[in-house]
């Protein structure tokens, strides 16, 4: 059975994750040899997740480990008291 | 990861024996996380901020009744969560959900941006300033429900079943937000990247 394109961007993410059962996955992988389009989107949605797992795109304020430090420093003396 | 669990749990009874200094080392790996969790509630830098100090001591105040049963990041997250959607209610008495978010329920067809470039953007490119800041917007502008789901999976690493925890939803729903979310992402971003990727350099392709 051939798969058509709008089938296999059902289960993108699914096929990253690796949650398509093994017939699925080999029906994907067999469209992908030779559907470029597909693979773009493939490949598009896989530097997606590259980028968002970067620690530089989604930054922490600057100061915050120290502030939130601070701030449970005085939490644990008023417990003590 | 047995290590890990064996040196939190050891930590945890150390703290709630009256070694409470320790609470600073054992929630040390877990700041961002909190952090970024919160972020993906409130959408809100200093809202976030003071959230995530919150959320980590009512983490401190309630030690006691975590019994182990969930991992300790993902107990930790569901706090997070809570006390984000707490200080989401406060913030507007309106409806919590906007009214532009989707329905759920049958597979919506998201049509994926169909543009062979992007495979071709190489390594370079990826460390783009711009594309950083791009896809920040772009998970901004999520609807809430696939944010969240994404913040968990993609950015914080949790797994389904996790994730489906900290959110209260069924497994089956963050794998469809969570689907529909990448789809989005990409559907914005490809067009980025097309007027930018040069035309040669190191490949980043399918290798991954």
């Amino acid at each position: 059975m051939k798969l058509e394109c709008k089938h296999v961007w059902e289960h993108i993410s699914g096929y990253i994750d690796e949650t398509v059962d093994a017939k699925l996955r080999e029906e994907i992988e067999k469209h992908l040899e030779h559907c470029e389009i597909c693979s773009a989107v493939l490949d598009a949605t896989r530097n997606i997740l590259v980028l968002t797992a970067d620690d530089r795109t989604f930054e922490l304020p600057v100061g915050y480990s120290e502030r939130l430090h601070q701030r449970l420093e005085e939490e644990l003396k008023r417990k003590k008291q | 990861m047995e290590t890990r669990g064996t040196t939190e749990a050891g930590l945890i009874a150390r703290i709630l024996a009256g070694e409470t200094e320790l609470f600073h080392e054992l929630i040390r790996p877990y700041e961002r996380m909190v952090y970024m969790t919160v972020f993906s509630v409130v959408k809100n830098e200093a809202e976030a901020e003071d959230g995530a100090q919150e959320a980590m001591i009512n983490a401190y105040r309630h030690l006691a009744s975590f019994r182990g049963d969930a991992k300790f990041s993902t107990w930790l997250v569901t706090i997070a969560i809570n006390e984000g959607r707490k200080r989401l209610r406060k913030a507007k008495s309106a409806p919590e959900e906007s009214i532009d978010e989707p329905t759920e329920g049958q597979e919506g067809e998201f049509t994926p941006a169909l543009l062979t470039d992007w495979r071709e953007i190489p390594l370079e490119a990826l460390e783009r300033k711009e594309l950083r800041e791009a896809l920040r917007m772009a998970v901004a502008g999520l609807p809430d429900i696939y944010r969240q789901v994404f913040t968990l999976r993609d950015l914080e690493e949790l797994n389904v079943e996790e994730t489906a925890q900290a959110l209260g939803i069924q497994a089956g729903a963050v794998k469809v937000r969570l689907h529909r979310a990448r789809m989005m992402l990409q559907k914005r971003l490809v067009p980025l990247l097309k007027t930018t990727a040069p035309s040669r350099g190191r490949w980043f392709g399918r290798a991954l």
